[in-house]
């Protein structure tokens, strides 16, 4: 079993198998990836870069599409930011 | 942001599905300099995600394998943007801006699932069918979940018995096309025994799962997340309590890029001669933007469009009537899981259609197209630029498509600066509207 990989989403540290998604993270933390314009809680729909719906900041970049990044250690997720 | 100069290549793939793989496979295997652009961070689009190490089928490693040997120049995590002026494309890799020049470019960006809108579907835990998959592939522990796989077209069962290998259950799978219609397409197979195989494994593998034609998903229920779904069977409400649902009604072309190019289409799809060449110069199409058809459709041509590209007409022509079978296959897909009428009418007038801008059914109903609706509500100028809400508006209100612009995805300022002179065209453009 290779090393998992250890990152945080809102603060909170998280541990995931090589080869998750950032996307697959922020669930696994149990954050909401996004709130839409009508304040509605918002997660993945295509899972394929296509619907932006699991768009977060990560590492200070935002709008990146949680389900096309994978995990990297000490990596530093956001929702809603 | 640095950029990286340009970069000279004679062919360059777009999409590393079957498709791109066969294409480019078959273009370096001919001598040409060959670059592979795609959005995902691995290899083997949708249908082979993760590349060669996790294929799990045979014909997808063979052809990881083959592509490896060939060593093109990969661009995975890459977004091809736009184009800058014929034979150069721009591309965006994370924030990095990227100019590819070209001889030949090959588009094959495959497709993605259509969404139809009811009342619940923005809930978290309603994904796609092929959605709900991807996540699950890429870390998601589905092992104990109670799934609802919904909508239409092959790709459900595909889907449901991979969630079951994984451990979830699945209470019922919902295919909104008749009976009717499916025993034909069961009986349009027989000319094609590789499929029947495919479908029997598939049987194999879902063993006692629920299956019901005429079935549809009305509503789903939940507070923060999904907790049920009402779905119609027979004529008849059914409530199901579940984990997720996962919801798509077979599939429509990523043709964004095609379109951008100056592709010529054809009811929604990019049209090519029999060397796979669009109407666009040095511009040729591969697998589902030209028709959706499968994964053999695709790579055959693939296939051909690589040979095209690099010259080698004859070696191009050999596939031809191999092609033209797999081809039929085409309209029988389109016939049996085009979506029925009743879809029409499962959005309230309150159920949010473009879900970027949370544009409601009826807010949009008010215009009398997709243009009018856009400029009035901003349905489809958020990030998704319209790839969700667009084809459902299209089956929805009976829509043209709306047009594309550049780019064909949100990019940063710095990669849009090399774009000025297209920008300058379109004064008013959108950028996608990311907020």
């Amino acid at each position: 079993m290779p090393e998992p990989i250890t990152l945080t989403v809102n603060g909170v540290e998280v541990s995931v198998p090589r080869g998750t998604t950032v996307a697959v993270a922020v669930l696994l933390a149990g954050a909401i990836c996004r709130h839409s314009i009508t304040d509605e809680p918002r997660a993945p729909l295509c899972g394929m870069g296509i619907c932006y719906e699991c768009r977060v900041k990560i590492d200070g970049v935002s709008h990146c599409r949680g389900c096309q990044t994978l995990c990297e250690h000490g990596m530093n997720v956001r929702t809603d930011d | 942001m640095t950029s990286t100069g340009r970069e000279q290549f004679d062919v360059i793939v777009v999409g590393a599905g079957p498709a791109g793989i066969a294409a480019a496979t078959r273009a370096a295997e001919r001598g040409a300099r060959v670059a592979v652009v795609d959005d995902n961070p691995a290899l083997g689009g949708q249908i082979w995600r993760g590349g060669a190490e996790k294929a799990e089928d045979m014909q997808a490693r063979e052809w990881m394998d083959r592509f490896r040997k060939t060593a093109p120049q990969l661009f995975t995590g890459t977004r091809v943007i736009g184009q800058q002026e014929p034979g150069e494309l721009l591309a965006e890799e994370r924030d990095v801006p990227r100019t590819l020049r070209y001889r030949a470019a090959i588009l094959a960006t495959g497709a993605r699932e259509r969404y139809l809108p009811f009342p619940g579907w923005t809930l978290p835990n309603v994904t796609g069918a092929g959605g709900l998959q991807a996540l699950v592939k890429s870390g998601l522990p589905i092992r104990g979940k109670r799934v609802v796989v919904a909508g239409s077209g092959p790709l459900l069962l595909a889907v449901a018995a991979y969630l079951r290998q994984h451990g979830a259950e699945i209470p019922l799978i919902c295919e909104q096309t008749s009976w009717a219609r499916l025993l034909g397409f069961g009986f349009s197979l027989v000319s094609q025994p590789s499929k029947i195989v495919q479908g029997l494994k598939l049987k194999f593998e879902l063993g006692s799962v629920p299956f019901a034609a005429n079935c549809w998903p009305l509503a789903a229920h939940g507070s923060e997340h999904l907790e049920s779904v009402v779905v119609s069977r027979d004529g008849e409400k059914q409530e199901i309590a579940c984990d997720y649902l996962a919801c798509g009604f077979h599939l429509v072309p990523n043709n964004e890029l095609a379109v951008l190019l100056g592709c010529e289409l054809r009811g929604g799809f990019v049209v090519v001669d029999d060397l796979q060449r669009t109407s666009a110069p040095a511009v040729f199409c591969a697998g589902e933007p030209t028709g959706i058809g499968g994964v053999d459709l695709a790579l055959i041509e693939g296939e051909i469009a690589g040979l095209a590209a690099a010259g080698d007409e004859t070696a191009a022509r050999a596939l031809f009537a191999n092609r033209r079978k797999l081809q039929k296959f085409v309209t029988r897909l389109a016939r049996t899981f085009a979506p029925r009428e009743e879809l029409k009418s499962l959005a309230s007038p309150e159920t949010i259609v473009c879900r970027c801008e949370d544009v409601t059914f009826a807010r949009i109903g008010d215009h009398v197209s997709s243009r009018a609706a856009k400029l009035h509500t901003r349905c489809g100028m958020g990030p998704c630029q319209g790839r969700v809400c667009g084809p459902a508006m299209e089956f929805l209100f009976s829509w043209e498509a709306a047009s594309v612009r550049p780019p064909v995805f949100p990019a940063r300022v710095a990669s849009l600066s090399g774009m000025e002179a297209e920008l300058e065209l379109e004064s008013d453009r959108t950028t996608g509207g990311i907020r």
